[in-house]
């Protein structure tokens, strides 16, 4: 794990992203409260259309205790530069931008917008809460959906069972394009998130934080297994932990032995109708991945 | 005051009046016919002359919408676009209009592929009537400079809170040179103070902005866009007398008209075209035709009261559209049929389809049309939409 | 430090208190007690304060009163992974009295 260690109990008290209307067992609000224990108040949240969005501002309940601005889907780099250009020229100081988008906000309609975001650099931190599709407007497939997972544009039928691709590698896609800190993480290991995001608040330029939120109603998974199947996608290979900075890569984790994939798609819905031959696809694209991990990046 | 004139374009004069009016973040794209507005403050940033922030967004869409987001920290910002540019940018424009923030744009009309053209006509902005921006159409490169400046003071009123979009005729306007006025830094520092931000994300006062509003409130909150809108054609109309004393030129507030008084066919114009016609009232008055000119220049909030009080003495209102929406008519001439059927005395009104994708009107079309006017029939069954010198119909 | 509070909410009376889209953040006018099915209850025997709890809350109900730890019932939706996650088994998911 990297180096900047956040203490648990040292956390400030207050709660910056409170009373939402979010699912029982959500992920990727999860991820949004953590990164605000962060951050702290003297913060701007830009929020793309997506889950937090829809239970952020509906006037005139505003879960939101810091300034957050509800942006269009596809352009959250955009207003993370605004904002941060508009902070910067009236001179205010200490004050941090966060985005927080989702998997397609990020991967698919947003990625031009966060290409240009890290190509000037702007001193924001880019947030992607991975759930794995579009759940806002009712679990359709995304450029992150993985291989094989049940969604409602990419339902089994008789001829196609499933997602036909797998995951658009959205980190590697950051680090082509030179960003100053990019990070992999989970809230199944919240610690080391947490990490990554004060890592991304003391950097002077643009961050890139893809954390891992798995979503209970778009997975069909129990409410109460969010952080464990978090936890187990990584130990299975699945995830990945790793970092980018100074223009190297470094892996955080490198589980000694993965654990059986089937154990975690076994705990969700969206997976219940892989065939043997599905689960074998899955296990070798995790294998070359992981050859090439280990390869590159230690 | 001392006169600091120059012979600068278009494009140019609107450069200098936001360095006037002291932006404090511009994020734009470039696209013909706009460029030289975006290399001319770009230009101001690297020399230091003017202390504003420059975003390169990667995009129209994002320019706007990175606007927008310094626009919601309370700073004065600025974009600019054309045609293309302004449709994909489209999702961005009702979320300031709506947001209720004082973005001041400049927009080089432009013909909207396809066919595809560089040239200028009027389509892009007018197909964006809806989307709750104030839109001011202007005649020559001074009006480009002064109206930039107006446009952030009428802006930025807190009973307005509206953004402004600026329209100059794409290369007829923005390419072409003139002598411009420069007016004096402090003379635009007494008129246009800093902008003091009403709303706005505060780490003192969290805000959360661009919200959701559902069907049980959202009837009222447009509601009050729209008559905050419509307060502002007061607002625009004292801004312009307060420039007049100031800077000694005003342009009439939200028309200006030329011996309409008396005149028994009008033409109405947008943009450019105005200074060709007010030379064709001129000779055909010298002729003794009864002939008058009203300079549409705000098309949003629109002037309903000045077709209102147009005198009975009007018998032919004729509209200039270098645009049209296609099934149907000239998007002014539906905006003017609606203001004149108001009346009690309705005049003809006609159609002159003319300029479209950068062709020229002439002064023959336009004494050709005032023509039409005069000799036209209130119970005629004539098509009251013409294309104007169409080789095939 | 204060816990978020519930406000009352009338609406606008008129034009003039229609405000523009943008809102003080913060503000809360219902519960979301009426979700759950079941709620966490504390076995202080068992509890050490390791905080893992208040950390992986989705809606960051559990908080710090005195020294130990409590539930903010208001907002708490029952969703169970305080009580999946604590490795004492110090939180039971106890069904909601009707």
């Amino acid at each position: 794990m990297n180096n900047t260690m956040v203490n648990i109990k040292e956390l400030p008290e207050e709660e910056l992203f409170y009373g939402h209307k979010a699912c029982a067992g959500c992920g990727g609000a999860l991820a949004v409260r953590l990164a605000l224990k962060i951050l702290g108040p003297r913060t701007f949240v830009v929020c793309p259309a997506n889950c937090m969005s829809a239970v952020g501002f509906l006037y005139p309940s505003m879960p939101f205790f810091v300034n957050a601005f509800a942006s269009a889907f596809p352009c959250t780099g955009a207003v993370l530069s605004g904002v941060e250009a508009g902070a910067k020229a009236q001179g205010l100081k200490d004050f941090y931008v966060v985005g927080t988008a989702g998997d397609g906000g990020t991967a698919d309609i947003g990625l031009q917008a966060l290409s240009g975001a890290i190509d000037r650099n702007s001193r924001v931190i880019y947030i992607c809460y991975d759930n794995e599709a579009y759940m806002n407007t009712g679990v359709q497939e995304s450029g992150l959906t993985p291989f094989g997972a049940k969604t409602t544009t990419s339902p089994v039928g008789t001829e196609i069972k499933g997602t036909l691709t797998h995951k658009k590698s959205m980190f590697e896609i950051v680090a082509a394009n030179n960003i100053s800190y990019a990070a992999t993480a989970s809230i199944g290991y919240p610690q080391d998130y947490m990490n990554k995001i004060a890592k991304a608040k003391a950097n002077q330029g643009t961050s890139y934080i893809h954390v891992m939120a798995p979503c209970p109603t778009g997975w069909s998974m129990a409410t109460d297994t969010t952080v464990s199947i978090a936890k187990e996608a990584v130990n299975c290979g699945l995830w990945y932990l790793a970092e980018y900075e100074h223009g190297q890569f470094k892996l955080n984790k490198d589980p000694k032995q993965f654990t059986p994939v089937k154990n975690y798609l076994s705990q969700q819905g969206r997976f219940k109708h892989l065939s043997d031959d599905q689960i074998a696809e899955i296990e070798h694209h995790r294998d070359v991945k992981w050859e090439k991990i280990r390869a590159d990046w230690k | 005051m001392t006169s600091n004139k120059q012979f600068i374009s278009g494009d140019e004069a609107v450069a200098l009046g936001v360095k006037l009016s002291k932006v404090k973040v511009i994020a734009a794209y470039p696209i013909t016919p706009q460029t030289i507005v975006v290399e001319k403050l770009s230009e101001y940033v690297a020399n230091g002359t003017l202390d504003s922030e420059y975003i390169h967004v990667e995009s129209e869409h994002s320019a706007i919408m990175a606007t927008l987001g310094a626009s919601s920290t309370g700073v004065r910002t600025f974009t600019a676009t054309s045609s293309q540019g302004l449709l994909y940018m489209a999702e961005g424009l009702p979320f300031v209009g709506g947001g209720r923030f004082p973005v001041v744009m400049m927009n080089a009309n432009r013909s909207v592929a396809v066919p595809w053209s560089i040239f200028g006509d009027q389509n892009d902005s007018l197909s964006t009537l809806n989307f709750g921006w104030i839109q001011v159409y202007v005649e020559n490169a001074q009006e480009a400079l002064d109206m930039i400046i107006q446009s952030y003071k009428v802006a930025e009123n807190p009973a307005v809170m509206t953004p402004v979009m600026v329209n100059l005729d794409g290369f007829i306007l923005t390419h072409t040179y003139e002598l411009v006025d420069i007016p004096e830094q402090s003379l635009v520092d007494s008129f246009l103070p800093p902008y003091v931000a009403t709303n706005k994300m505060s780490l003192d006062n969290p805000q959360s902005v661009c919200i959701g509003v559902g069907p049980d409130w959202h009837t009222e909150f447009r509601y009050k866009q729209h008559k905050d809108m419509t307060n502002a054609i007061q607002v625009i109309n004292d801004v312009d007398a307060e420039f007049g004393k100031k800077f000694g030129r005003k342009y009439g507030g939200v028309v200006e008209t030329y011996h309409c008084d008396d005149a028994e066919a009008v033409l109405v114009t947008v943009g450019s075209v105005t200074s060709t016609a007010r030379a064709v009232v001129d000779q055909m008055r010298q002729d003794g035709y009864k002939v008058g000119l009203l300079k549409l220049r705000f098309l949003r909030p629109f002037p309903i009261e000045e077709f209102l009080s147009l005198n009975d003495c009007v018998k032919a209102v004729g509209v200039i559209d270098k645009d049209f929406s296609y099934g149907y008519e000239g998007i002014i001439y539906t905006n003017v049929n609606s203001a004149i059927i108001r009346r009690s005395n309705v005049p003809v009104t006609k159609n002159y389809i003319a300029g479209l994708a950068g062709r020229d009107i002439t002064k023959e079309q336009l004494t050709d049309m005032y023509m039409d006017l005069l000799h036209s029939d209130k119970n005629s069954n004539e098509d009251r939409v013409k294309f104007i010198q169409c080789k095939v119909g | 430090m204060i816990r978020p509070q519930i406000s009352k909410f009338t609406g606008p009376k008129n034009l003039n208190e229609v405000p523009v889209p943008t809102a003080p953040g913060g503000v809360l006018i219902d519960k979301n007690a009426g979700w759950r099915n079941v709620r966490p209850v504390f076995d202080y025997t068992k509890c050490v304060n390791c905080l893992q709890c208040y950390l992986v809350c989705p809606d960051g109900t559990i908080y710090k009163s005195e020294d130990k730890l409590v539930v903010d019932y208001d907002f708490c939706k029952g969703c169970g992974i305080c009580a999946h996650e604590c490795k004492l088994h110090a939180i039971n998911m106890i069904p909601e009295e009707e």
